[in-house]
């Protein structure tokens, strides 16, 4: 007998659709050679036909005026600003909507998710029945229904509701005081940013304490009166450079302070209440597969129940909720762009909308359009498959 | 290290009452689980108790841990008697580890961080100590090699010996046991058993839901028999087995070591 020996694998021809591994990569290599023959094929096509119809193509209209105007701007925009900036106009108010309703809808569905579990009836039914209503309602139709109770049912300006003193409610939106910066105002902004850099300092330092004598320091509350009285300091020191802007009532509207205007109202509560309703289902489901043997484990060694939830169930839901999560956020981005519908200025109602229609370059202004909802998307994904992968459990 | 001493050092003060209820009872619902259940256990005692599925085992040494709420009666556990007040219960937490029959390990931590998470946010022990306590106990369950790994990479019986661990890194004066070697495939029951039995040998007050006999006959200086929510008999070990009182227990009895 002979001593077996390794035999180097032989590769003949028809391995490449009998053997498991060749196979896999062989089809691969197929689809991928389709698809850019197609894509190929499609573009080539569209410069031909374009051409004999005579059409410009290029990204070149971008600096060309757009002149036409936008009620709500982030930046400095009027209407002999270019198709460009009327762009980043929309980015920015795209991008204002997304972060404000993440940040809503987060707190309002962990909030909703927490309470429905609770053991109060009256208040988990009220939870179930918000849940229930607000996502077997299309989301285009409670946009609308937000934006005509605002234009419709609140009252004009000059009776304006005034829910605390200063800030107005009415059919032109929510007008609020704004900060005015003087001159010596950065100190402030330094002093903020000084606040936060010793707060991180005084986290890790409470955890080395915590390491090495056991003692515990309440880390959140102090950390957030070092990020409040610096600032505080900072402004008395400087001499008070801020003042607010307080809006008065002159004419038919508003003049100073921070205005939201209704559409931006709407489409803002619609995106919150309907986002969270998802949101809170998977804060809910996350926390109940969570098995009740956890909590136990963590009473019977004497841990109590808030920090129970903070240190045992949360980051075993975390893993559960996060995946989920992320697509509701991405729901959000995308879902935002119905703001068309109550004429909220975001990327698609100005390059993907005005713009498109006065300068006829659809595919230019789609690409533009699909470029930066993806840009907006994947970073999104990116960021929340990092924090995912950081909370992932080791199973054997 | 001395913590873990402690332990290894026989407890003398067996005058001592470790766990008293008198006329505790129970309901779920309209369902009478515990009925007028009278029990005094000394310090250094080791109590095993059995009984048919559903007679309240659990049921009664949850409520020594308020795991579960008593409606009538009174427990008194090292002296401190159970009620609403928040800060008895988590007193009384302290000085009472439990095991379960599904380990209830916390996965998202490693055997050393499940070993001193409650030490360290419960006793504000520093960490570097907390861990040192944690490495003697898990040395004392005989797996200190597997401190860094995750629950979900160890064997039933090996996760059952962390728990075991992780209760005593709470130091404490009373251990709970509810069926620990039920989830356990066969060959892996006497390592958790052996462990148990040396607990048992360091003068630690135990009381153990089981039904392992060999190890009632080994360790326990009373057996306590459930059924139906009562308490039926309790004798030693030697009386219980080969002189049982009541019908049930008989029946009970040749039930079990007939197969
Ligand atoms: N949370 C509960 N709600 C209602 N009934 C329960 C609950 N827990 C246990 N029971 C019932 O109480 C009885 C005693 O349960 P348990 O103490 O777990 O018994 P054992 O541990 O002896 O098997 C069983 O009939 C069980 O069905
Ligand atoms: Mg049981």
């Amino acid at each position: 007998m002979s001593a077996i020996e390794y035999q180097a694998p032989s590769f003949k021809l028809e391995d490449l659709w009998t053997d498991r591994r060749w196979r896999a990569i062989f089809v691969q290599i197929l689809a991928l050679a389709g698809l850019f023959a197609f894509l190929a094929y499609i573009v080539n096509n569209t410069i031909n036909n374009l051409q004999t119809l005579g059409i410009e193509t290029g990204y070149g209209f971008l600096n060309d005026p757009s002149s036409y105007d936008i009620s709500q701007t982030l930046i400095d925009y009027d209407s002999r600003s270019t198709h460009g900036r009327a762009t980043i106009v929309g980015i920015l108010n795209t991008g204002l909507i997304a972060l404000c309703g993440i940040i809503t809808a987060t707190l309002l569905g962990f909030t909703v998710g927490v309470l429905r579990l609770s053991g109060n009836w009256l208040i988990s039914r009220m939870m179930y029945c918000y849940v229930e209503f607000t996502r077997n309602v299309p989301l285009l139709l409670q946009i609308l229904l937000w934006y005509a109770l605002v234009v419709h049912s609140l009252p004009r300006p000059k009776n304006a509701l005034e829910p605390l003193s200063g800030i107005f409610l009415s059919n032109r939106g929510l007008v609020l005081p704004g900060p005015e910066f003087g001159s010596g105002s950065w100190i402030i902004f330094i002093a903020l940013a000084v606040a936060v850099a010793g707060a991180i300092a005084f986290r890790r330092y409470a955890k080395r304490i915590q390491e090495t004598t056991g003692k515990i320091y309440p880390v959140i509350s102090i950390s957030l009166s070092i990020i409040v009285v610096l600032p505080l300091l900072a402004y008395f020191a400087a001499g008070q450079p801020v003042s607010l802007n307080w809006p008065a009532l002159s004419g038919f509207n508003f003049k100073g302070g921070l205005t939201l205007r209704p559409e931006f109202l709407a489409l803002w509560f619609a995106l919150t209440i309907y986002t969270a309703s998802f949101i809170s289902e998977i804060v809910r489901a996350g926390i109940q597969s969570v098995s009740h043997g956890q909590t136990e484990a963590s009473y019977a060694l004497g841990i109590r129940p808030n920090w129970t939830m903070r240190l045992v169930i949360l980051p075993q839901a975390l893993r559960v909720i996060l995946p989920p999560l992320i697509s509701q956020y991405l729901n959000l981005t995308k879902n935002s762009s119905l703001a068309i519908a109550v004429g909220y200025m975001d990327i698609v109602a100005t390059i993907g909308g005005i713009s498109l229609n006065q300068t006829g370059r659809a595919l230019e202004s789609m690409s533009i359009v699909l470029a930066i909802y993806l840009t907006f998307s994947l970073s999104i994904s990116m960021v929340m498959n990092w924090y995912n992968k950081r909370v992932a459990l080791v199973e054997r | 290290m001395s913590e873990a001493a402690a332990h290894v050092m026989p407890q003398s003060q067996t005058d001592q009452v470790a766990v008293q209820m008198v006329g505790v009872h129970k309901w779920y619902g309209e369902f009478h689980v515990l009925k007028d259940i009278n029990l005094s256990v000394d310090a250094g005692e080791r109590i095993v108790i059995c009984g048919p599925s559903g007679s309240g085992k659990s049921t009664l040494i949850r409520c020594i841990n308020r795991l579960e709420e008593h409606q009538r009666g009174q427990i008194v556990v090292d002296g401190v008697e159970l009620t609403n007040d928040v800060r008895k219960i988590d007193s009384v937490r302290r000085e009472v580890g439990m095991v379960f029959q599904h380990f209830n390990l916390f996965p998202h931590l490693t055997v050393l961080e499940n070993c001193t998470l409650a030490p360290i946010w419960v006793k504000k022990t520093p960490k570097v100590e907390a861990e040192e306590i944690a490495m003697t106990y898990l040395a004392r369950v005989k797996i200190p090699e597997q401190a860094t790994k995750f629950p979900g990479q160890l064997s039933g019986g090996q996760q059952q010996r962390v728990a075991i661990a992780r209760s005593l890194c709470m130091n404490p004066k009373i251990m709970l046991f509810d069926e620990p070697t039920s989830a356990l495939d066969p060959e892996m029951i006497s390592e958790v058993l052996d462990v148990m039995v040396g607990l048992a040998e360091s003068g630690m007050t135990m009381l153990c839901v089981t039904h392992e006999m060999g190890f009632a006959r080994k360790v326990a200086n009373r057996v306590i028999f459930m059924d139906g929510g009562e308490i039926i008999e309790q004798n030693n070990p030697e009386e219980f087995f080969n002189n049982p009182q009541s019908d049930r227990t008989k029946l009970f009895l040749s039930q079990i070591l007939h197969n």
